[in-house]
This record gives structure tokens, sequence and C-alpha cells, in this order.
């Protein structure tokens, strides 16, 4: 088995682990999108876990990069701050409105088997396809990347 | 120990189990590649060079979370607390779809998703600090774009 897809299965599956630990444990989704939202929105008397979550998530970005930042990370992305920023924008408002992002609807409620949750992945999917096709075929024409 | 002991107890668990899991989810997301956006780009742009890693990832994720779910949704409630806080909404709402399609077109652009995202931050690079920037001024729109489109009917009723 190919490198990549391998590390992508272990990966995945230490994903699963995690999520798993929240719902068995503490009964939570392990949906980040909702959960970092909760933060911003100040959800009354249920800010505790949430802020923990975070913590751990930043903690956990923290121990990767003083062990490999190289790996792990990337200094340079793909395309200019301006794109970033757009797309970063279009992300929380989407996740927001439909209550959930790619761990929320993707991993979660899937596993969930949940018909809300199946249709909102296939929706960011074919978004997600179209946009970063059509981006890369844009830019190309362009002479740009 | 009384009630009350047991219940802080309860959920000083829950806030150490919620930092764990962070830290496991993390630590799961960087192994699998996906904290490097143009890893992301790779799959959801079509075309020579496609890379599949993304669909073996949600395939181990979902296969763990699967086995975890059935086993916890036969019990009452999770180990740490009363109750199960799972969303009961089975509404197809239009917001669901077009939130869905909005959070797509984001994610094809910048490669990242909230989780990757709140990772890659903590290395510091600037693509990760612009999108979680970005990320966090696009969930503080939705909520005046939600405050403007429910308050008439609200006024209404």
């Amino acid at each position: 088995m190919n490198d990549g897809i391998l590390m992508a299965l272990i990966g995945g599956a230490i994903i699963g682990i995690a999520a798993s630990m929240m719902l068995i444990l503490n009964g939570r989704m392990a949906g980040v999108g909702g959960i970092y939202n909760g933060i911003l929105q100040f959800y009354r008397g249920d800010v505790g876990w949430r802020v923990n979550f975070v913590l751990g998530l930043l903690l956990g970005g923290f121990i990767l990069s003083l062990l490999d930042s190289e790996r792990f990370f990337s200094e340079r992305s793909n395309h200019s701050h301006l794109i970033t920023a757009i797309g970063g924008i279009l992300v929380g408002f989407g996740a927001v409105m439909a209550n959930g992002c790619t761990s929320g609807h993707g991993i979660c409620g899937i596993s969930r088997l949940s018909r809300r949750s199946l249709i909102a992945t296939i929706c960011f999917m074919i978004a997600g396809f179209v946009v970063a096709t059509g981006f890369q075929w844009w830019m190309t024409k362009q002479g740009g990347l | 120990m009384s009630q009350h002991d047991y219940a802080q107890t309860k959920k000083g668990l829950r806030s150490l189990i919620a930092l764990l899991s962070g830290v496991v989810f993390a630590v799961g997301l960087g192994l699998s590649g996906m904290t490097h956006p143009e890893k992301i780009l790779a799959f959801l742009t079509l075309g020579p060079g496609w890379d599949p890693s993304l669909i073996f990832v949600m395939i181990a994720a979902i296969a763990v979370h699967f086995c975890a779910y059935r086993w916890i949704n036969k019990r009452h409630h999770p180990l740490f607390d009363s109750r199960m806080h799972i969303p009961t909404n089975n509404d197809v709402s239009t917001s669901l779809w077009v939130g869905a399609l909005i959070f797509g077109a984001g994610w094809g652009l910048a490669g990242f998703c909230p989780g990757t995202g709140l990772v890659a931050v903590a290395d510091g690079n600037w693509p990760a600090v612009t999108f979680v920037i970005a990320m966090s001024v696009g969930m503080i729109l939705h909520y005046f774009y939600h405050q403007l489109t429910t308050k008439p009917k609200e006024l209404g009723s």
C-alpha cells in the first residue's frame, strides 16, 4: 500500500478515536466548526468544554509543530493570502449556516447515518470539487500559479 | 462523596476529556497529512496529480466512529454526563444545503476546514493564521446575518 494512503487510514482512525472519546465519555459530537462557533457566540454555561477542546487542538498542533513543523505544516499555501482569507470567511459562514463542517457532518454525522449530514457532505464535496478545480483551471489559463 | 462533589468531579473529567480529545484529534489530522492545505486542494482539484488521501481519512474515521456510536446509542447516557448531546433535527432545510455549498466553496479555495485550520494555527504559519482570522469573521458575519433574517419573523409573530 502507498505510504500516503496508509498514513491517511491511520490518521483517520485516530480522528475517529478522538471523536469517539467525546461521544462515549462526554456525550458530545466532535464537530470543530460548531464547537469553535459556540465560543465566539459565547453560549451561556456551555463554553468551558468547548474552550478545552479547542485548546486541545492547539496543544496538539503545537506538539506536532515542535516535533516536525515541515512534515506536518506548510509555510506557504498554493494561493495568495487574499484567496485564503476569502475561503476562510466562506468556511466560517457556511459551517454555521449548515450547522456543521467536515468533522461535524462529514465524520460524526455520517457515522450516525444522519440524512442531513449526508446531504451536507455531498453538497460541500461538490462545491469543493467545482471551486478548487475551476480555480486551478482559471489560474492556469491566466498563466499564474 | 456528596452529590455536589460527584457532579464537580464529573465536570472536571469532562473538561479533561475535551482537552485530551482535542489533542488526539489534532494528532490524527497531522498524521493523515490533512493539515497541509495543498493536500486538501490536491484532493479537490480533479485532473492529473489527483490525491485521494482525504477519502481514506474519512473512511477510517467514519468506520471507528460508526462502531462507537452504535455502542453508546444502546446506553442511556455517556460515562461522564447525565445525557447525550446529539442533534435531533431531521429537517433538510435550505440553510443546510446552501450553507454546505458555501462551506465547500471556501474549503476549495483555502484548503483548510475549521479543524485543520485550528491545528495549523498553532504552528504559527501565515496561511493558517489568515484562515482562522477570516473563518472567525465569517462566523461573526453569520451571527449578524442570522439576526437580520430572523428578526422580522419574531416581530410578526
